[in-house]
C-alpha cells in the first residue's frame, strides 16, 4: 500500500514541478523575449543596458521585454549561432565573425554591416596591457612582449575576438616600426605567442588566468576589461600600461533576420540595437569603459579615462576582417603555422 | 560481477519460457532505451572520430599536446588513486574496528564526493587551495602554490576518488571473521604480522576494485578540476580540457578523436578490472 | 582486548585515528565549511539576495525540470532493465549488464559531445532537425538528454543485483494464485526492492541536479534559459560575483547533505537489504 502511495507521490510531485516550470514560462501575449549572443567581456555591459532598454520600452510601448543573453568568445559564439543556437541579435567583437553566420548560415544578408550606423558599431574599444602593480617587468609598448622571461597573457584567436585584435595589433606595430616588413612582424607575433603559456577561449577566461589565478606578467586586454580589472580586483593590485600605439577595435552588432522574423521579433530587437545608439546607452556604455560612437553624449568623466594613442584601423593595415582573417585565423593561416604552445621542458 | 558473468555463460541457449511475464515488454524497452540514449551516440561518436581514417586519429592522439594532457590525466589520477588506497583502508578500518563519538556521522560523510555536484567541488577546493585560501595561505609562505598547479589537480581527483576505496573494503573488513585473526595471534604472530599477512591479503582484491574505479573515474573528471587546475598545456591541462577546447574551436573530429582514444582506454581499464577481481578472487579469497 | 596481540598498541591505534580523521577532515570536511563559509561571507542578506535573481531562479527550475524528466525515465529503464536480467535467462545477459555499466566510466564532458554530433547543426541528424524546426543541442532537450545518459546506470545499478538475488520463487507463487503481471510486479517485486530503489533514485537524482560538464557542453549557456545551478555557479564565478556562485553552491550542497542523510537513514533501517545489492 504505502509503495503505491509512494510512487504516487512521486509522480505527482514531478506533475507539480513540470506545471510550475511551464506555467512561469508563459508569457502573456504582451510579453516579448530575445536572445542577444554576445562576446566574452560584455557581461556587465548589457546587464546595464538591458535593464535600461527594458525600462524605456515598456515605458513607450507598454509591452514587457526581457533580454536573454549568452556570452562567450567571439569566435566561439558565432559558431554556436551557426549550429543553431537561436540569437534575435548578435552583439559579437569583430566583423567577421557576423560575417562568418551570414556565409554560412544565411540568417542575415551579407551586406549587414552597413545597415546601422558606424559600421555597426554603436562603441568602439582599443587593446592596452594589464601588469601587476609597481610593474616589476617594466612593461612599457609592445617590444617587452617579446623579450625573453616575459610571460605573456592573452586568448586563444581561434576562439576569442579580443584574442584576434591583440594579434593584429601586435603584427601592426613590428610592420609600423619596420616600415613594413611583413616577415619581421611576423617574427614579432611568433616570438610574443612563445611567451603566452595558456590559451583560454575567451576574454574573460584570459582576466581569470591573470588576475585570479595570477599567470603571467602581462595581460593583453580589451581597453574596457583592462579597467573592469582594477575595479574588481583593486587599482592597489594592478595598473594598465597603454602603448604607444594600439589599433581601433570595432565590435558590431546585428540583427538576426530569419530568427526574428520567425519569432516575430523584429520590432523589438532593431529597436534594442537602435538602442544602443541612444544617448542614454552612449551614457551606460562610456560608463562601462567602452569608447562611445556619440562622445558628446557621454559624461566627461568616463570620458577622460580614455587615453589617446596613436589607432591605426584593420582596414588601413590589413585590407579588412575578411582579408585579416583568411590569412591569418583560418584553418593553416598564419596563426597555426606559427603557434607552438610552450613544450614540456620550458615550462616544466 | 563475475557471479553474473558466470551465470550469463551457463544460459548459452534461447529464453527459456518462463512462467513469469513480461519479458518481452521489459528486455525490449531495456534494449530500445540502451541503443538510443547509449549505443547509437557512442557509434556516432566513433564514426565521427573515424572520418580522419586510423592514421588520422592516431596523428591527433599523438599531437604533443594531447600526449601531454593524457599524460598529466592518467599520472596525476594513478597518483590520487594510490593516495587514496592507502587513506581509504586506513579510513575503511578506522570506521568498521574503531568506536568514537561521531563516527556513524563520518561514515555518512564519506559519500559526499559522490552526491556534491562537481562544480560546487571545483570552486570551493579553488577557494581553500589559493594563496589566498585557508591551506594555500599556509603554503604560501614557502612559495609553494598548490592552487592552479597539477598539485591542485591532484587534491581534486584525492577528493572525488576518496569513497571508493573506503566503500569497497569496508564490507569487506566488516565480513572479516575475528578468528582468523586470533588464531594467528595464538600462533605466536604479532599484530603488525597478523595485519599485513593475514588480514591485508583478504583486503587487496577490495583495494584493486577500489583504485580501479576510483582511477576511472578521475581520469574523466571535469567539473572539479577545471577550476583549481592551471589549465595551461604540457603543464596542467587535462585530457577533459582539451577536448572541450577542440569543440569550442570547432575541431569536432579532433574532439571525437580525443574522446574515443579516452573511451578505448575507459573500456580496457574496464576489462583490466574485470581480469584484477577474477585474478585477486581466486588468489586472495577465502574460498 | 589484548593490546598489541589481538589488537593494535594504542599508540597505532591513536595514529590512525590521527591519519583518518585528518584526511576526511581536509578532503571532506573543510571543503564543505568553504562553501557555506563564502557564502555567507558577506552576510546573510547578500546571500539571500543571490536567489532573487531572475537567472539564478530560472537554473534552479531548469535543473528541477531536468531532474523531474531524468530521474523517471531511468527508473523505469532500471526496472525494466532488473526485471529483464533477474527474472529470465536469455544469452548474452552479461552484455547487457556491461553495457548499462558503460555511461559510468565515460567523462561527462564525452556524455555532452556524443550528443552534439548526433544532434549538433553539423551533426548526423542536424539537417533533419532543422526541416522540423526542432532545437535539442544549445535548449532544454539537449540537457535533459545529456543528463540521462550521465545519470542512466544508477537505478539499474541498484536494483540488478538485489533482484538477482532475490530470484522468482516469490513472483512465481503470486502468478499461481493468480495474479497478473503488472499486479505481481506491484504487490510482491516493488516491496522487496523498494529501499533499494529510493536509494537509487537518491543517487540518480543528486548526480542528475550536480551534472556539469556534460551539460556544459551541450548547453548554449543562454542565461535564463539554458542555464542549471552548477553552470549558474560557473557563470557567477566568472563575472567575480563569488558569494553568488558559493549561494547557488551552498544550495546543491544542502541537497547533498540530504541526499547523504536520507541514505544512511535507510541504510541504518534496512542495511540487509542494501548489503545485498553492494555485494558484487
Amino acid at each position: 500500500m504505502s509503495t503505491r502511495l509512494s510512487l504516487l507521490a512521486a509522480l505527482a510531485i514531478a506533475a507539480g514541478i513540470m506545471a510550475s516550470y511551464v506555467s512561469a514560462r508563459a508569457q502573456s501575449s504582451q510579453d516579448v523575449v530575445i536572445t542577444n549572443v554576445s562576446y566574452d567581456p560584455t557581461r556587465e555591459l548589457y546587464k546595464a543596458i538591458n535593464e535600461a532598454f527594458a525600462k524605456q520600452w515598456q515605458a513607450s510601448t507598454g509591452q514587457k521585454v526581457t533580454i536573454r543573453a549568452s556570452h562567450g568568445g567571439s569566435g566561439k559564439q558565432a559558431r554556436s549561432v551557426i549550429d543553431g543556437l537561436e540569437a534575435d541579435v548578435v552583439t559579437l567583437a569583430l566583423a567577421a565573425d557576423i560575417d562568418a553566420i551570414a556565409r554560412e548560415s544565411r540568417r542575415l544578408p551579407e551586406n549587414w554591416q552597413s545597415r546601422l550606423p558606424n559600421n555597426s558599431s554603436p562603441y568602439t574599444s582599443t587593446i592596452v596591457f594589464v601588469v601587476r602593480k609597481g610593474n616589476p617587468k617594466g612593461i612599457r609598448d609592445w617590444p617587452d612582449l617579446a623579450r625573453q622571461g616575459v610571460s605573456v597573457v592573452t586568448p586563444n584567436p581561434k576562439t576569442s575576438g579580443g584574442a584576434r585584435w591583440n594579434y593584429l595589433a601586435a603584427w601592426a606595430y613590428e610592420l609600423d616600426r619596420t616600415k613594413g616588413d611583413q616577415v619581421a612582424a611576423r617574427k614579432f607575433v611568433e616570438a610574443i605567442y612563445r611567451n603566452v603559456p595558456v590559451l583560454d577561449s575567451g576574454a574573460r577566461g584570459s582576466t581569470t588566468t591573470f588576475a585570479q589565478r595570477a599567470v603571467g606578467d602581462v595581460f593583453i586586454s580589451w581597453e574596457n576589461e583592462a579597467h573592469l580589472i582594477l575595479k574588481e580586483f583593486g587599482a592597489d593590485k594592478f595598473e594598465i600600461v597603454v602603448p604607444s600605439f594600439s589599433i581601433l577595435a570595432e565590435p558590431p552588432v546585428a540583427v538576426v533576420d530569419v530568427v526574428v522574423d520567425k519569432r516575430g521579433t523584429r520590432k523589438v530587437a532593431q529597436a534594442y540595437l537602435d538602442y544602443l545608439y541612444s544617448p542614454a546607452a552612449q551614457k551606460i556604455i562610456a560608463r562601462n569603459f567602452y569608447r562611445p560612437s556619440k562622445p558628446e553624449a557621454a559624461d566627461p568623466v568616463d570620458l577622460a579615462r580614455f587615453p589617446k594613442l596613436r589607432l591605426i584601423t584593420i582596414d588601413d593595415v590589413f585590407g579588412g576582417w575578411k582579408k585579416a582573417q583568411a590569412e591569418h585565423f583560418a584553418d593553416g593561416g598564419v596563426f597555426d603555422q606559427i603557434y607552438r604552445p610552450a613544450g614540456k621542458t620550458a615550462t616544466r | 560481477m563475475s557471479v553474473v558473468i558466470l551465470r550469463g555463460w551457463t544460459s548459452l541457449s534461447l529464453p527459456k519460457p518462463s512462467a513469469l511475464p513480461g519479458f518481452g515488454i521489459t528486455f525490449g524497452f531495456a534494449v530500445t532505451y540502451l541503443s538510443l540514449i547509449v549505443l547509437i551516440p557512442l557509434a556516432v561518436l566513433v564514426a565521427r572520430a573515424g572520418e580522419l581514417g586510423f592514421d588520422g586519429i592516431w596523428r591527433v592522439a599523438t599531437a604533443p599536446r594531447v600526449l601531454a594532457a593524457l599524460e598529466v590525466s592518467f599520472l596525476v589520477s594513478g597518483a590520487a588513486a594510490a593516495v587514496n588506497a592507502v587513506f581509504g583502508v586506513i579510513v575503511a578500518w578506522v570506521l568498521v574496528r574503531y568506536g568514537f563519538p561521531g563516527r556513524r556521522l563520518l561514515d555518512a560523510a564519506v559519500d559526499l564526493p559522490f552526491a556534491l555536484p562537481t562544480a560546487v567541488a571545483g570552486i570551493a577546493l579553488a577557494a581553500l587551495y589559493a594563496t589566498n585560501g585557508w591551506i594555500g595561505s599556509l603554503f604560501a609562505p614557502w612559495g609553494v602554490k598548490i592552487a592552479f598547479t597539477p598539485w591542485g589537480i591532484l587534491v581534486a581527483l584525492i577528493f572525488i576518488g576518496m569513497p571508493f576505496v573506503v566503500r569497497t573494503v569496508q564490507p569487506v573488513l566488516q565480513d572479516l571473521d575475528r578468528e582468523v585473526e586470533e588464531a594467528s595471534a595464538t600462533l605466536g604472530a604479532t599484530r603488525s604480522q597478523t595485519i599485513f599477512r593475514v588480514v591485508l591479503p583478504v583486503l587487496v582484491p577490495a583495494i584493486l576494485t577500489g583504485v580501479a574505479l576510483a582511477f576511472a573515474r578521475a581520469v574523466g573528471e571535469y567539473g572539479s578540476v577545471i577550476f583549481i587546475a592551471g589549465n595551461m598545456p604540457f603543464v596542467s591541462e587535462i585530457a577533459p580540457l582539451l577536448i572541450v577546447t577542440k569543440l569550442e574551436e570547432f575541431d569536432y573530429a579532433g574532439a571525437a578523436a580525443i574522446a574515443t582514444v579516452m573511451l578505448a582506454i575507459s573500456f580496457v581499464s574496464l576489462l583490466a578490472i574485470n581480469a584484477v577481481q577474477a585474478y585477486s578472487q581466486r588468489r586472495f579469497s577465502r574460498g | 582486548m589484548a593490546d598489541g596481540v589481538l589488537s593494535e598498541s594504542r599508540a597505532v591505534r591513536w595514529t590512525l585515528l590521527a591519519l583518518a580523521l585528518g584526511f576526511l577532515a581536509l578532503f571532506l570536511v573543510l571543503p564543505l565549511l568553504a562553501v557555506f563559509a563564502e557564502a555567507l561571507r558577506r552576510g546573510i542578506q547578500t546571500f539571500v539576495d543571490t536567489f532573487v535573481d531572475p537567472d539564478t531562479q530560472a537554473a534552479i527550475r531548469l535543473t528541477l525540470l531536468v531532474a523531474a524528466i531524468a530521474v523517471p525515465l531511468n527508473v523505469v529503464f532500471g526496472i525494466s532493465a532488473a526485471w529483464a536480467v533477474a527474472k529470465f535467462e536469455f544469452p548474452s545477459k552479461s552484455l547487457l549488464v556491461t553495457l548499462v555499466d558503460l555511461p559510468f566510466s565515460v567523462s561527462p564532458v564525452v556524455s555532452g559531445l556524443v550528443y552534439v554530433l548526433l544532434f549538433g547543426a553539423q551533426g548526423l541528424l542536424g539537417p533533419l532537425l532543422e526541416a522540423w524546426q526542432l532545437e535539442i543541442i544549445f535548449a532544454v532537450p539537449g540537457i535533459v538528454l545529456a543528463t540521462v545518459f550521465v545519470t542512466f546506470p544508477f537505478v539499474a545499478r541498484e536494483l540488478i543485483p538485489l533482484m538477482q538475488e532475490q530470484g522468482t520463487s516469490e513472483e512465481e507463487a503470486a502468478l499461481t494464485l493468480g495474479a497478473s503481471g503488472f499486479r505481481t510486479f506491484l504487490t510482491v517485486t516493488l516491496p522487496n526492492i523498494r529501499w533499494a530503489l529510493l536509494y537509487g533514485v537518491l543517487l540518480c537524482n543528486a548526480r542528475a541536479m550536480g551534472e556539469f560538464g556534460a551539460v556544459s557542453v551541450v548547453s548554449g549557456h543562454i542565461r535564463g534559459l539554458t542555464n542549471t545551478m552548477p553552470l549558474q555557479v560557473e557563470i557567477l564565478y566568472n563575472e567575480y560575483d563569488f558569494v553568488g556562485a558559493f549561494a547557488v553552491a551552498a544550495l546543491l550542497a544542502g541537497l547533498a547533505l540530504v541526499t547523504l542523510g536520507t541514505k544512511s537513514l535507510l541504510e541504518w533501517r534496512y542495511g540487509d537489504s542494501l548489503a545485498l545489492a553492494h555485494r558484487h
